[in-house]
């Protein structure tokens, strides 16, 4: 019997591989007592290298596992984002509460089990890579949500998440096997070959298998009309995580949602541009209108993010390169507004009694102006007002969508913009234009479903190094890439042309 | 140099952060009177008799967005920019002479606001002026809000309501824009690299079709800014919530962007459309400077009665540009500037007053000539320019705008004549309830008013100089604008095909398009034109 060996690319893997044998250490940690404590550093470790090992591959593109992965530029600045997050994340998980109950090591191995699902994502060319990779980073996600396990809202946030999680995990399945049982393929160049040489176009087994698969990752990216889940789970689930959730998942799964539409469904554009333009649409109005009322700031973070999501939805829509180009420029510009912004909640929770309420910010501008600076530049930056990374990235996919003859969307992106002022203003407004002397820490808690003493009052939290750093950072990225954003948008444009050429 | 003049309020206004509390207020005065001196330089040094760019900056900027960072000074935006210096300076200085709470960030966002302004007005890079244009708001939201005044009790709405409303209401209009821009970019370029240089654009026509959309949605964010009737929304609260410093430099510049964008984008850009909706346009201007007017009638509050006359008078500046007669968009030109330079002492006026009274209603004013004769009479030199007495530049200005009216549309200047006489009754009506008359309520009978003192003096006076020195001589603006205004609404025009506008250039001006050199520029050989026999 003549075995062949095959060919593994283990530079290719090696990020996959350290991310993995990161995830492993850190589990293992928490069962020596001496390294107990060391969960943290080993998980900025791990990160800092797999970051490491992405970057050596940059402008390097090679197919992994015949195939089923494809480590491009796209895929590199995507996991880029994740990582940057999850390092944030560690950072602001710092005497958080859940991170003690759930168990240090446990905790940060779930952290990193989900970014190797999103590097995977990123890389995903093939159906079968695609769904486990999906699954890889939905299911730690499930159960940090509930990480804060003796706060009823986390647990529902968990419980919830994982319903709906799986319900389009199922719906994306079940549109994968349509696709699959028309075309016999499950690599995504082999699908759109596969529709080619049948002479599938426009055939209702295929368009049944778009339709389910754009569901199921609508479901994801919490895109209305499937966007439900998203208040309630990120209002629900301990901040870092909630920060995590709303920047990473969302880059990889529009990571996803790219290579599978322009590859695999690229011929079929007539259908689904419309419809995908549809859902941003739908999207950029029940988000901006939903974050109206919300005196909860993480709700109204994910209303916006819902929001957001249809703003970015519109680079999937004009399958070009610009298109690429600008989403991932706005995700990473989305994600230093949104890390600034939810490092000030995290330490306005442990500071005040008011939880994530609009309350915990009031007055905020006179008092702590180190951290009303971030909120405000987040704010203002989410809002896309210029001299920040938001204007730019509006300016990019804007300028892609009018290239994509899809002008009608970017009117409704710019109407959506204006809605949205209502609610950020109202944030920034609280910080820096309430009278003054109306902060009175004590009083009771309004948390939902929380106890005073399940969340001691550190008032010194933001001024710690790891909350206000990251949020300084952020915000500081924020502004100056709003004032220089050459680089971002050349680091952004390579990601553009690993799709097309 | 147009570098220098953009960012020096900026850097001060960084540096004035780590500042000292109590100097920080003369910093930020001294870093708009170094701009105002920078300002001043580049007007000495302006080539007087052309209408070519001069002092560029282009430099890319976005290169894979093809927006460069543009910018240039010409005869358009030169009287425009040493106006926003000049009233930078009074309002900063006058709030320097008084306490500020959080003075450090108080006075940062007011040199922000001066970069941002001046940004607008310099920019020669449709992507970087939607950009400053949409900046200048920022800083003004701030400052209304979190140093405005409360009105709820009085029927108005709190700061942060009223510069809510403001900010959501203008970004309406500039978020349009920014669409509008982008959109006009991608359609001139037809596939090609992208460029967003107002120049370039202009060579290159949009298609009728998108000239048609694209036109309203700058036209719309420009009303807005104004404000023009039935925009103007905002404008009541805002003015009633917001600080006088800010207030002042606001109302006496901001304004004046929307007009300005009229005759820098709207006009090359878009000459079609401009020709096609010039009659929708000066019906919006009529109906701006008759509701102006007769609310400027009616109100009561001393910053009520100078919002809506800014409406009134953005009006006429807007039925200037619009007649798009040469002479209606110079008057508009000189007439922005004059606004400026009454509106903003006005507001000043207005402080002092209030600081007097108590109060800003004109009905608890009065009998303040006689205790005050030279804030008297600066006022009444405020007044009299306000309303266009002959003699002032503002005669001028609306001379030269009603001219430009009647040859294109003799109806319309008949209407528009009438908001001239409508223009001295309200300033004279301000001018007579509050120092004229005796003052009415009780409790004011024993009014104790004092002259200005040397502080507000020192603020004041320069700036009624202002008015009084262009008074004297208005051509100071007009000849250094006339060539690149009637350039800008020549284009629109119509009918005028190249050949024809080399035929009506100046030999000085073909001598530059030959050669490509300004006159200002010196070259090593000295090419000469052959005259024709």
């Amino acid at each position: 019997v003549n075995f062949h060996e095959p060919h593994i690319d283990y530079a290719g893997l090696a990020p996959i591989i350290a991310l993995t044998v990161g995830i492993c250490l850190v589990l293992l940690s928490a069962v020596f007592k001496p390294f107990r404590r060391s969960a943290p550093a080993m998980t900025t470790t791990t990160l800092l290298a797999t970051a490491g090992l992405l970057i050596g591959q940059w402008d390097d593109p090679k197919n992994l596992v015949t195939g089923a992965l494809r480590l491009d530029d796209l895929a590199i600045s995507i996991s880029l984002i994740a990582i940057l997050t999850a390092f944030v994340c560690v950072l602001l998980s710092i005497r958080e509460k859940a991170t003690e109950e759930t168990g240090s090591g446990e905790y940060h191995a779930l952290l990193l089990g989900s970014v190797l699902g999103m590097v995977l994502l990123a890389q995903a060319t093939n159906l079968v890579s695609f769904f486990v990779a999906l699954e890889t980073l939905s299911i730690p996600l499930y159960i940090l949500c509930a990480a804060n396990m003796r706060r009823e809202g986390s647990l529902e946030s968990g419980l919830k998440y994982l319903i709906v999680g799986s319900i389009g995990s199922a719906t994306l399945l079940y549109g994968m096997a349509f696709l699959y049982g028309g075309t016999g393929a499950t690599n995504f160049a082999g699908i759109a070959e596969g529709i080619a040489r049948n002479g599938l176009d426009g055939d209702p087994l295929i368009l049944i298998g778009i339709a389910m698969a754009t569901v199921g990752l609508a479901f994801k990216t919490s895109i209305a009309p499937f966007h439900q889940w998203t208040p309630d789970v990120y209002q629900g689930a301990p901040t870092p995580i909630t920060a995590f959730m709303a920047v990473a998942t969302k880059a990889a799964a529009f990571a996803v949602f790219l290579r599978f539409f322009d590859v695999a469904l690229g011929s079929q554009a007539d259908t689904w541009q419309p419809a995908l333009a549809t859902l941003a649409a739908i999207s950029i109005v029940v988000g901006n209108v939903g974050a109206l009322g919300q005196d909860s700031l993480k709700r109204l973070l994910g209303y916006s993010g819902i929001a957001q999501a249809g703003y970015m939805l519109g680079g999937v829509v004009v399958l070009s390169s610009s298109g690429i180009g600008s989403l991932v420029f706005y995700l990473a510009a989305y994600a230093f507004m949104n890390l600034g912004a939810f490092a000030v909640i995290v330490a306005r929770e442990r500071e005040t009694v008011f939880g994530d309420d609009i309350r915990a910010v009031r007055g905020l501008g006179a008092e702590r102006p180190l951290l009303a600076w971030p909120l405000t530049i987040s704010m203002l930056a989410l809002a896309g007002l210029p001299a920040t990374a938001g204007f730019i990235g509006k300016l990019y996919l804007i300028e892609a969508l009018v290239e994509g003859d899809y002008t009608w969307l970017a009117v409704f992106i710019a109407v959506g913009t204006m809605i949205s002022l209502a609610y950020y203003l109202r944030v920034v407004a609280a910080m820096w234009m309430s009278p003054e002397g109306e902060t009175v820490p004590g009083g009771t808690p309004v948390i939902a479903g929380a106890s005073p003493e399940a969340d001691p009052v550190d008032p010194e939290a933001g001024r710690r190094w790891y909350i206000a750093g990251p949020a300084l950072l952020a915000s500081a990225a924020t502004v100056f890439f709003g004032v220089i954003p050459q680089p971002l948008v050349d680091f952004a444009s390579h990601a553009g042309a690993s799709i097309f050429g | 140099m147009s570098n220098s003049i953009l960012w020096t309020p900026l850097a001060f206004g960084l540096v004035g952060l780590f500042l000292p509390k109590k100097a920080v207020g003369w910093w930020a005065v001294l870093g708009t009177v170094v701009t105002l001196g920078l300002a001043i330089a580049v007007a000495i040094g302006f080539d007087t008799g052309s209408s070519a760019m001069q002092y560029a900056v282009d430099e890319p900027w976005i290169s894979g967005l093809g927006v460069d960072y543009s910018l240039g000074i010409d005869g358009l935006n030169l009287f425009l920019i040493l106006l926003t210096s000049v009233l930078w300076v009074g309002g900063v200085a006058f709030a320097a002479f008084r306490e500020q709470e959080r003075p450090k960030t108080f006075y940062f966002l007011m040199l922000v606001a001066e970069t941002a302004t001046l940004g607008s007005f310099l920019a020669q890079d449709l992507l970087l002026f939607v950009l400053f244009f949409d900046l200048m708001l920022v800083p003004f939201y701030f400052l209304f809000g979190a140093w405005g005044h409360d009105r709820s009790g009085e029927g108005g709405l709190t700061a942060s309501a009223a510069t809510t409303k403001m900010i959501v209401y203008t970004l309406i209009g500039s978020l349009l824009m920014l669409v509008a821009a982008i959109a006009t970019g991608v359609l001139a370029a037809g596939g090609g690299p992208i460029t967003f240089s107002i120049a370039a654009l202009g060579e290159h026509g949009l298609s009728h079709g998108s000239q048609q959309w694209i036109f309203w949605f700058f036209v719309a964010a420009f009303l807005v800014k104004m404000p023009a009737f039935l925009l103007h929304g905002w404008m009541p609260d805002a003015y009633r919530a917001a600080p006088l410093p800010a207030l002042a430099v606001f109302s006496g510049v901001l304004a004046k962007v929307g007009a300005y964008g009229f005759l820098r984008v709207v006009l090359p850009l878009f000459p079609d459309a401009t020709v096609e909706f010039q009659e929708v346009v000066l019906v919006i201007a009529l109906a701006s400077i008759l509701y102006g007017s007769v609310m400027a009638f009616t109100q009561t509050n001393v910053r009520l009665i100078a919002g809506y006359s800014s409406v009134a008078q953005l009006g006429f500046i807007t039925a200037g540009i619009f007649a798009l007669q040469a002479d209606g968009a110079d008057g508009a030109v000189l007439q922005m500037v004059n606004h400026g330079l009454v509106v903003a002492p006005l507001f000043v006026i207005v402080a002092i007053l209030a600081e007097r009274t108590g109060s800003e209603d004109i009905r608890e004013m009065g009998g303040m000539a006689l205790r005050a004769p030279v804030l008297a009479a600066l006022f009444l030199v405020v007044a009299l320019a306000t309303l266009a007495m002959p003699g002032s530049a503002n005669f001028v200005g609306e001379f030269y705008i009603l001219n430009g009216l009647f040859q294109a549309k003799i109806v319309f200047a008949f209407i528009a004549i009438t908001g001239v006489a409508m223009s001295a009754y309200y300033a004279l009506r301000l001018y007579q309830q509050t120092m004229h008359n005796r003052p009415p309520s009780v409790q004011n009978q024993g009014l104790l008013s004092r002259e200005i003192g040397v502080r507000d003096g020192l603020v004041l006076v320069p700036l009624v100089l202002c008015i009084v020195g262009l008074a004297l001589y208005p051509q100071l603006i007009l000849e250094r604008t006339a060539p690149t205004v009637d350039k800008q609404v020549a284009r629109v025009r119509g009918g005028e095909t190249p050949s024809a506008r080399l035929a009506s250039m100046s030999p000085k001006e073909l001598k530059e398009l030959v050669t490509g050199v300004a006159p200002n520029e010196t070259r090593d050989w000295e090419p000469t034109l052959i005259e024709e026999p």
